[in-house]
């Protein structure tokens, strides 16, 4: 299956197995996604259990919340993470306040999945990554896979958590794995070991990284579409690095990160997102905190720049193996 | 960069709406249009919502001036409920008087008066069943007071005692009750509204029964969520009650400043292809009666229902307002509209079931019932007194499951508690 399969086919699983869990979302229902994510799941499901909303992030955030409070699984679909930010009052006053505020009476259940990340020449509207707004915010959970088979086992769990959860998935690989070389031929998900995506149901655990290329010299802490450029560009430079994906940011998983960088004495960040205040600065932070003494040279952040997002200069924008290469010579040259 | 005007054109101006009245002037309200009591058509619950328009721009009274009920919309309540409805009411006044003077005291931080408003919360409430689910904003204790619910658990929220149950998490007035079918509250406005919405829909796709009812101030329906909240529910026809209380003020911002000059807010419904009702939010059976339409057109898989109470906030908007800095001196004993209180009162002494001397015996009552439940929650503390809650109850309940970096806060917050040789850090 590629990513886009795996997501429909947890969606379909879940909904099959709890008859509470609904989906919902602009274009979610009949069409079956603009990304086809939720096709089919209407016919088999129904129009209460999958539907079409008009087109008010908060109302579907909201609406979801309330689903949620009447103990509903809703699974909203923002249709682009760019879009999330009129929801933004929804998620972080709302959802993620509800147990707390409310003293677990009221929680707050819900699974919003919504693409993100560049790569596609979606330019500032369809490109953004804005997971760090959220992993800054108490009471949210955020998910990012990276590989299909992971996809469907992450939201299967996100969609049982009784936590609201982000589940942002970085669209540029939905259809296969990307190296970071926007004029290579594009993958395809079919000749990837990660691509082999049981039918039926199984879960991976939120709060647990996965060592996606096990090495020795740096440790490289990634998550969605940077953990196969980061892959890519170690393996071109011949470097023995560790490439790690975080695969979720809030819990993160932070034993797997000490043990690693304790063990390489380097380490790297990767992500799109703007730099400054992005989670590769979180990172940094840990491990500055937890494996100082093991460390061989600072910390280097790789990231998107601290611009827009922009349409006609994306390569130039987009952290690919060219900067991943210069950020790994000076780390490596100590 | 700003351009200069086109001599063949006039100039356009900015309109900034203005109350009619400040401080130092005489409020005078011959403009505010009050039709006769019964004069309001009442349609079949299950009419399209666009053959009421005006409804939606007019004012549907049921009490008249000499106490009567009146009209179509008069619900016919026996004496026991109306006395019952007067009592909550009532009961609500005192609640607000004694923690309004306990916050003054410094025994919280804060606290939200609804006086002038009691009918809004309490006539609905008792028009609903007692678990269709409410969404309310932060004037709606009375919700809460209809249901017969615990005063000392409301006042142990208000002082965020070891009584909380929200466990001193959440600000005062801010209450919580699954299980008294009130939502948890929240301080940002409207959020409720869609929130109120998406429950009123899950009920319907479930097949359950209950309907959803939500409040929010007129100054809220400016906020985004309110316009998604009525889209969402006239597109699925959610079974749930949109309730706009219009009291003339949101904090300084006289209601102008959510469109008021221009429109009315029931009329907001229409757009919608909502039902839209604007009533004298101070006539107790008016309240019930819209309440109870809206209620059946719900039930009946008719849609949603919008209703505007026109009322007024008699008092300031918390305990950390001052009206007197901006608005007319006799601005609330003046409104067109009376008390709440005392028209349902004068609606019972004409029907022969109520007098002065039971009014009066009842005001002494629930005073010292209130007082004595002040008591009692006062004996598990007030704000201030020390900490009342283990000190790592903070941590819980931000996730199910308490992930490795709260644990390391949890753990560092307790070390320094016990660094700082403060006493409460000796309890947990």
């Amino acid at each position: 299956m590629n990513m886009i399969q795996a997501i429909n086919s947890a969606m379909d699983v879940v909904m099959a197995r709890d008859p509470d869990v609904i989906v919902m979302g602009e274009d979610v229902g009949y069409f079956g996604g603009v990304f086809r994510a939720t096709a089919g799941l209407q016919a088999k499901y129904g129009k209460t259990r999958v539907f079409d909303t008009p087109i008010t992030e908060c109302g579907i955030i909201g609406v979801a919340v309330g689903m949620g409070a009447y103990g509903l699984r809703p699974v909203p679909e923002i249709q682009f993470a760019d879009y999330i930010y009129p929801a933004l009052d929804q998620l972080v006053s709302e959802a993620a306040r509800l147990r707390y505020r409310s003293a677990g009476e009221f929680i707050s259940p819900i699974t919003v999945r919504s693409p993100f990340g560049g790569g596609i020449f979606g330019g500032q509207t369809h490109s953004q990554s804005p997971e760090g707004i959220f992993t800054h915010v108490s009471g949210i959970k955020t998910v990012i896979p990276a590989t299909p088979y992971d996809a469907k086992g992450l939201l299967i769990s996100a969609i049982e958590d009784n936590d609201p959860v982000l589940f942002f998935e970085p669209k540029r690989i939905y259809n296969g794995p990307f190296d970071g070389y926007w004029d290579r031929p594009a993958k395809n998900w079919s000749a990837h070991p990660a691509g082999e995506v049981p039918t039926g149901y199984y879960k991976i655990p939120l709060g647990k990284a996965a060592i996606a290329r096990a090495g020795n010299d740096l440790t490289i802490l990634a998550y969605g579409t940077m953990v196969h450029v980061a892959i890519a560009t170690v393996e071109e430079a011949g470097v023995d690095a560790e490439v790690i994906d975080l695969r979720t940011l809030v819990p993160l998983d932070i034993e797997t990160i000490e043990a690693s960088v304790k063990k390489t004495g380097r380490c790297m960040v990767v992500h799109e997102a703007t730099r400054t205040g992005g989670f590769g600065a979180e990172l940094a932070a840990l491990v500055q905190e937890r494996c100082f003494y093991h460390l061989e040279a600072p910390v280097e952040r790789v990231t998107g720049f601290d611009t827009p997002y922009p349409h006609s200069l994306e390569w130039a924008y987009f952290p690919g193996p060219v900067r991943i290469g210069q950020a790994l010579k000076k780390i490596m040259k100590d | 960069m700003t351009g200069e005007p086109r001599a063949n054109l006039p100039p356009l101006s900015l309109h900034v709406p203005e109350p009619k009245f400040r401080p130092g002037d005489k409020a005078e309200f011959s403009d505010v249009i009050v039709p006769p009591a019964g004069s309001g058509r009442r349609p079949d619950p299950a009419e399209p919502a666009a053959q009421f328009h005006e409804l939606a721009y007019g004012l549907v009274r049921v009490l008249d001036d000499e106490g009567n009920a009146v009209g179509p919309w008069a619900p016919r309540l026996t004496p026991d409920t109306l006395r019952r409805m007067l009592r909550y009411m009532a009961l609500v006044r005192a609640f607000d008087e004694r923690m309004f003077r306990a916050q003054r005291q410094g025994k919280t931080s804060f606290y939200m008066k609804c006086t002038g408003e009691e009918a809004v919360a309490v006539a609905a409430t008792m028009a609903l069943q007692r678990d269709d689910m409410t969404f309310p904003s932060y004037r709606q204790q009375g919700i809460l007071i209809a249901r017969d619910w615990s005063l000392v658990d409301m006042m142990n929220q208000i002082y965020s005692n070891k009584g909380d149950r929200l466990q001193g998490k959440q600000l005062p007035i801010m209450y919580s009750t699954r299980e008294g079918a009130f939502f948890s509250i929240s301080g940002n406005l409207a959020t409720q509204y869609p929130q109120a919405v998406g429950w009123a829909m899950a009920s319907a796709a479930k097949g359950d029964t209950r309907i959803a009812a939500t409040w929010c101030g007129e100054g809220s329906t400016a906020e985004g969520d309110f316009h998604s909240a009525c889209t969402f529910a006239s597109v699925y026809r959610a079974p749930v009650i949109l309730n706009v209380v219009n009291n003339q003020w949101a904090i300084s911002s006289f209601s102008g400043f959510a469109g008021a000059e221009a429109t009315t807010f029931a009329a907001r419904a229409l757009g919608y292809g909502i039902a839209g009702l604007r009533i004298d939010g101070n006539d107790a059976l008016a309240v019930y009666a819209a309440t109870e339409w809206a209620a059946e057109r719900a039930r009946t898989n008719q849609g949603p229902t919008l209703i505007e109470h026109f009322t007024y906030r008699a008092e300031g908007h918390s305990t950390s307002d001052d009206p007197s800095q901006y608005r007319s001196a006799n601005e609330a004993s003046d409104w067109p509209l009376g008390d709440p209180i005392a028209r349902l009162k004068g609606h019972l002494v004409r029907l022969g079931e109520w007098d002065d001397e039971r009014h009066a015996a009842q005001d002494l009552e629930l005073a010292e019932l209130v007082k004595r439940c002040q008591k009692e929650a006062e004996a598990n503390g007030i704000l201030g007194h020390g900490l009342h809650q283990p000190l790592d109850t903070l941590f819980d309940g931000v996730f199910e499951e308490m992930p490795w970096h709260l644990k390391e806060q949890r753990a560092q917050m307790l070390a320094e508690e016990e660094a700082s040789g403060r006493p409460w850090a000796l309890k947990s």
